[in-house]
């Protein structure tokens, strides 16, 4: 894989100071699987970096070492630097909980607190860290379902049950929860792969204006939306990062083999 | 992904069909003038209005294709390359119905002087067409950079007509209306041989994903 390595256009120096992540020898395992083999990759910030590849391949593991979930599965660990704003979120003197509020993370399926209203959702996280007051969260819940394009669609129903929202609201109001706690960076993990394609456009759209604001990484089986939303792109396939560059450089002109076997839809 | 691959590989072979096409027609256009042979210049203007249908409908597949397989990658520059290409194509079959339309004007009159540079531009232009194709067709990078160079004696050739009869004509005007003409004919295949030129370039840029247009070639390419 070193040669493949060398191919890499877009060096971690290229971002200098805009570099939000710097991922230097990342392994990942689940037991004795490795899942991510030597992962070297930057993310920029106020960017969407998409992250895509087959099933199997690691994505997903990949972002969830970036905010140290991988961690919470049993039998699962990982092994190397993960640099976030120039501090290695593996050191020893770091707080998971305290990086996980940084860095958010919006999954595949949504996943609103099915006890809970809309409202409750929305402040869930501020509520956990003691924020109570009325009028500070009627401010947190307008502004942020604002933020997630669907403040007009919930705004009378915001003491209703967030399991009775559509599956797309659904997300957003996941995507607000997460942005409620003022994260630097959000991390989605396939989060349109269950909506139809009204929704996914929406949510996508969401994202092209978070980006001004915090630093994005994606997950994502649709090479469309890859292209369509990201800046840059990462190829993953069984456990290795195959090539990193510019999405507009890996869907015309990628430097390996194997992604453009992958991208083209040729693969295997 | 079978499917993909068989609907380009059509893609591929109906770009050849109207290169084919229009290779005929530049060549039988300037034999027209050669061989004085109007019926045969008229048949090529007659021909025309096949390789327009072709570029119509391989311009069609080309955006069905965008539509439906978005394509990537290399797919992605097969596809705009060939939409690209037969654009010059068409415009070289334009190109060879001027000379025909040309050489029925001359040859009802008497023969200004034997032809000898416009059939070797003619030569070189066609093997320029014909190079840049096979280069497309079988993603070769150093068969355009040839083609490519072979454009400067194009160039030079049409100087060289131009400043011929422009001898003639200073010497006696009545040889201006035909003289022109000749010039003319000189000027389309000097075109045609610059639409092979784009063609190379495009297949550069298939190949290898890089953009020359415009650029000085460096030596040794």
């Amino acid at each position: 894989m070193q040669e493949i390595n060398k191919e890499f256009r877009v060096r971690s120096s290229e971002f200098g100071d805009k570099a939000k992540f710097i991922i230097e020898g990342l392994n990942a395992w689940f037991g004795r699987n490795q899942a991510l083999k030597n992962i070297n990759m930057s993310v920029k910030q106020n960017e969407v970096t998409a992250i895509i590849g087959p099933s199997g391949c690691g994505k997903s593991t990949f972002v969830r070492c970036l905010n140290r979930l991988h961690e919470e599965i049993i039998g699962a660990r990982c092994e190397g630097r993960v640099i976030f704003d120039g501090k290695d979120i593996y050191d020893p003197d770091v707080d998971p909980v305290l990086i996980r509020r940084r860095i958010g993370m919006v999954f595949q399926k949504p996943n609103p607190f099915p006890a809970m209203t809309v409202y409750e959702n929305v402040v869930a996280g501020l509520i956990l860290e003691g924020r109570k007051k009325k009028s500070e969260l009627d401010e947190v819940v307008e502004k942020f379902l604002r933020l997630a394009a669907l403040w007009d669609e919930v705004k009378d129903k915001l003491h209703q049950s967030g399991a009775r929202l559509s599956s797309g609201q659904q997300q957003r109001l996941c995507i607000a929860r997460t942005l409620a706690v003022e994260p630097d960076v959000i991390l989605f993990d396939e989060p349109t792969s269950a909506l139809d394609p009204i929704s996914t456009a929406k949510i996508e759209e969401l994202m092209q204006g978070l980006k001004k604001d915090y630093t994005i990484v994606i997950v994502t089986h649709n090479m469309q939306q890859a292209a369509r939303v990201s800046g840059y792109t990462g190829f993953f396939l069984l456990g290795e990062l195959i090539e990193f560059d510019r999405t507009n450089k890996i869907f015309t002109n990628p430097a390996n083999r194997l992604t453009e076997e992958y991208v083209t839809g040729r693969f295997g | 992904m079978g499917v993909f691959d068989d609907e380009l590989k059509a893609l591929k072979e109906r770009v050849l069909k109207l290169g084919s096409i229009v290779e005929n027609a530049i060549r039988d256009s300037v034999r027209s003038l050669v061989e004085r042979d109007s019926s045969l210049a008229r048949e090529v203007i007659k021909k025309d209005h096949q390789i327009n249908a072709l570029e119509v409908e391989t311009d069609e597949e080309c955006i069905r294709l965008i539509a439906l397989r978005q394509p990537k990658a290399g797919d992605l520059r097969f596809i705009t390359t060939t939409m690209k290409i037969i654009t010059d194509l068409e415009r070289m079959g334009d190109l060879a119905e001027d000379i025909c339309e040309r050489a029925i004007e001359l040859n009802e009159e008497p023969q200004l002087k034997p032809y000898i540079d416009i059939p070797r531009m003619a030569e070189i232009a066609q093997g320029m067409v014909r190079d840049s194709l096979d280069a497309f067709v079988r993603g070769c990078t150093k068969l355009p950079y040839e083609v490519i160079k072979r454009d400067d004696g194009v160039d030079n050739l049409t100087v060289q007509v131009f400043n011929e009869l422009l001898f003639y004509m200073i010497q006696d005007p009545h040889t201006t209306s035909r003289a022109v003409k000749l010039t003319y004919i000189a000027k389309y295949l000097e075109r045609i041989a610059d639409h092979a030129t784009n063609i190379a370039e495009m297949v550069i840029y298939m190949v290898e994903g890089k953009i020359i247009r415009h650029m000085e070639i460096p030596e040794g390419e």
